[in-house]
């Protein structure tokens, strides 16, 4: 599968990592931005919630499937249930989402994949190493082989996160990462160069 | 603390027209005076009611000045309906504030961000002037996390911390509090906003004092990130006089088994997930708890009075409270997404049971087995899983004669549901003579009867008419005037009234404000009423606490002359981004009664009149 070219406006893919609330996939509209810091969090919170309101079923839009008809907007503050509560229900669908945390691991050339658990590791070293010992006996011998390059092989460790975006395993921080990545693709060759070599 | 409960007839308790109104800078009075006075001092010690003090302060100067010396409680309803300094000018040993701030409406986002209701200016006034200060209970008010700080460096014999539906602070504030309020008996956080910027989240449960401490009460199901679990326990372990812990859903029912276990004397519990640790991470744990276990623990809680929390709830460990059913008074499931068949088995238990939380995934035949078994129930609240206008109903008119019928001594009731008819509520009505608060909630926007298809007008004229001691109302559904001529015409001890969506004409808001001479607090919403019956209510507006209209069909010339006609009266007009400011209209009024005047930190979305 093909991973998503990065965007040309956009070419660090930097909206991917921008650190925000609500579901990828929702833009929150522009709210005046309080002179109080701290209440952005909030605002934003309110803002996804009011867009969220708008269209149906926005998780079936994060994944690309066709999204169910819009029903009409909501009302503002109807019914009058406090955002705390509606948060509660929200929150818990998106970490049931990720939870479990665990992912298809695919490794080019390899015949079949793996399955690992995120959450067992505690950083990138870790995972990285995870991966070498699942991999071993397909790949990295074999392919420096092919190559002809030093001992060192050429993959590059990607992931495709809930925008279905293809993106390099390493770049924010791991916590986010195990919250959006839903699966893993150890990339060889020249495209891994190419994933490789860019900043 | 009730909810809403009004002490005073005054926003700060000041005696409206009681002389010059000032603090008492006076000439000293003559011995035998003083003599008096100090006797006075003695008996108004007793006085504890702020209503009865306030009605002390009215009779003479002396008295105003022994009942301002001895009052140790000061409640204040709207923080800007008086100014920190007058405050603490008039009562010089106040040992516990209550403070409310923002307008209600505040918590569905009506209320932009930075409207105001900041602490600072109040907590700066007390540091000065209350060193002895003990209790704080805050309800919608902008606390920094400085503010914070502050508090925890100025009362030495700081005890007691509220917090209810506050936010701008996080847990750096919460460190500072565990930190250094070495007497510290209750910190509440209840449904606040407790934000951290990234990565900055404190580990404030490990900065209580590392001896025995004095808590009492630590509740904190609010605050999203989680705690520092090793520490909790230990906390929980050297704290003998602990009787209410509420724990966020970060807490598993395996480690709730742990706190349970070092605090077997609590009466009142928040449960945290009541889901194990072992469903999002299996390959770390054994296998979760077994209901048995937990059954075992609950077994060992004998004096559980109150649950809650429920937040991520595996319907199978349910079971396990079995061992406290018949001695809650109060269960609150209204985060447990349930159905009927898993409510029934622990209702049917819970004889003794007085409030009620619950979601509406149980339905109309949840609530009829609620009303089986809990013949005592006070209060009801029966929230939506899907808050949405046009969401699926789960409850309905079946579930609220239910109810009805089974708990005769019901006093307060909040439902949710898509729609309902006029016969459950009058049905309701005559039922429950006891009722004091009635808030329906029909979700869908103009629903009528869904029997007859006629307005709902009859089933709430019937509440007021049959629930003599109704004292908060909220409508909803189709309504037309004759909804108001009835709240009008019978609601004569209503306080709080909630308006949204309803009503035909000027007339509407006219019967209410000529009708109800006991109101304090109006808010409606996206309502057809206009200036001339804003304009009735004129003669009331100084006995009320605050009124709002929001998307009502109010223009600047109206609120002008609300504003000229009376002084006393803050009239603010909000706008919203969107809006032109030079259009006549008023999309959001929000007027009460101040003796501080126009305040100085209001944002520039905010026009005073």
């Amino acid at each position: 599968m093909e991973g998503g070219a990065t965007n040309v406006s956009d070419p660090d893919n930097l909206k991917a990592t921008e650190l925000r609330l609500g579901l990828p996939g929702t833009d929150a509209p522009e709210k005046p931005t309080p002179a109080n810091p701290r209440g952005s969090k909030r605002a934003l919170l309110e803002a996804n919630e009011e867009f969220r309101g708008k269209s149906k079923s926005p998780e079936a839009d994060s994944n690309g499937q066709e999204a169910a008809p819009i029903a009409k907007a909501q009302v503002v503050g109807w019914p009058p249930i406090r955002s705390y509560r509606k948060n509660s229900f929200q929150s818990r669908k998106v970490e049931a989402e990720a939870a479990g945390f665990l992912v298809k691991v695919s490794m080019d050339g390899a015949p079949y994949l793996r399955k690992i658990d995120l959450k067992v590791y505690k950083g990138y070293k870790e995972l990285k190493e995870a991966l070498e010992n699942l991999f071993k006996c397909f790949s990295l011998g074999e392919l420096s082989g092919m190559e002809g390059c030093n001992n060192r092989s050429e993959y590059a460790i990607t992931y495709e996160d809930r925008d279905g975006d293809w993106m390099l395993v390493g770049d924010v921080p791991w916590e986010m990462f195990i919250s959006s990545c839903k699966r893993l693709r150890i990339m060889t060759g020249s495209e891994a160069r190419g994933m490789r070599s860019s900043p | 603390m009730a909810e809403d409960e009004d002490g005073g007839r005054g926003g700060a308790g000041c005696g409206d027209g009681a002389g010059d109104g000032d603090g008492g800078a006076d000439a000293p009075p003559p011995f035998s005076d003083r003599v008096l006075e100090n006797v006075l001092e003695n008996v108004l010690q007793f006085l504890s009611s702020p209503r009865d003090r306030n009605a002390a302060s009215l009779v003479c100067r002396s008295w105003y000045r022994a009942e301002a010396q001895t009052r140790r409680e000061l409640f204040i309803g709207n923080c800007y309906a008086v100014s920190p300094r007058r405050a603490t000018e008039r009562f010089r040993r106040i040992r516990a504030v209550v403070l409310k701030g923002k307008p209600r409406f505040a918590d569905f986002n009506l209320v932009p961000n930075n409207w105001g209701a900041h602490f600072h200016p109040w907590v700066s006034a007390m540091a000065a002037a209350y060193p002895w200060l003990e209790k704080l209970c805050l309800k919608r008010i902008s606390v920094a996390d400085s503010d914070l700080f502050l508090l925890a460096h100025s009362f030495p014999n700081f005890k007691e911390l509220s917090l209810i539906c506050c936010e701008g602070f996080g847990t750096a504030g919460l460190a500072a509090i565990a930190e250094k309020c070495r007497h510290l008996r209750v910190l509440d956080l209840i449904e606040d906003y407790v934000e951290d910027e990234e990565d900055e989240t404190m580990d404030w449960i490990s900065r209580f004092p590392e001896t025995t401490t004095s808590l009492e009460s630590l509740g904190f199901d609010c605050v999203g990130s989680a705690v520092n679990f090793e520490a909790l326990e230990a906390l929980v372990a050297r704290s003998p006089a602990l009787w209410r812990l509420r724990v966020n859903h970060h807490v598993s029912v395996e480690q709730l088994r742990r706190l349970m276990a070092r605090a077997p004397q609590l009466t009142h519990l928040g449960t945290g997930s009541f889901g194990s640790a072992a469903a999002a991470a299996p390959l770390l744990q054994g296998g979760g708890s077994s209901v048995v276990d937990l059954a075992w623990t609950f077994a060992a809680s004998k004096s559980l009075v109150c649950l809650s929390g429920f937040r991520d709830v595996e319907p199978h460990y349910l079971p396990a409270i079995y061992p406290v059913c018949d001695n809650l008074t109060s269960l609150n499931f209204s985060f447990a997404e349930i159905a009927a068949e898993e409510l029934k088995p622990v209702i049917r238990r819970c004889h003794n049971l007085q409030n009620f939380l619950v979601l509406d995934t149980v339905g109309d035949e949840g609530l009829q087995a609620v009303a089986a078994t809990c013949k005592d129930l006070r209060e009801l609240k029966v929230f939506p899983l899907d808050a949405r206008e046009d969401s699926e109903g789960s409850v309905s008119d079946v579930g609220l004669i239910a109810i009805s019928e089974g708990c005769r001594k019901l006093r307060s009731i909040l439902y949710f549901c898509q729609q309902m008819t006029n016969s459950a509520v009058i049905t309701m009505s005559q039922n429950c003579q006891d009722l004091m608060v009635f808030r329906l909630c029909i979700m869908g926007l103009h629903r009528p009867d869904h029997r007859t298809g006629e307005p709902m007008d009859e089933g709430f004229g019937a509440i007021v008419r049959n629930c003599k001691k109704l004292r908060r109302l909220a409508v909803s559904g189709l309504l037309t005037d004759k909804a108001f001529a009835y709240i009008g015409e019978y609601g004569k001890l209503v306080r709080t009234l909630s308006v949204a969506f309803a009503g035909n004409s000027d007339l509407g808001l006219r019967y209410v404000l000529e009708g109800c001479n006991k109101l304090q607090k109006l808010e409606i919403r996206d309502s057809p009423f206009g200036d001339s019956a804003l304009l009735s209510g004129l003669h009331h507006y100084y006995n009320m606490r605050f009124v709002w209209m929001s998307s009502c069909k109010l223009s600047s010339r109206g609120c002008k002359e609300v504003a000229q006609m009376l002084p006393r009266l803050v009239v603010e007009v909000i706008r919203d981004r969107d809006e032109d400011h030079d259009n006549e209209a008023v999309s959001k009024l929000y007027m009460y009664r101040s003796l501080a005047g126009s305040r100085n930190d209001a944002p520039s979305f905010v026009e005073i009149l």
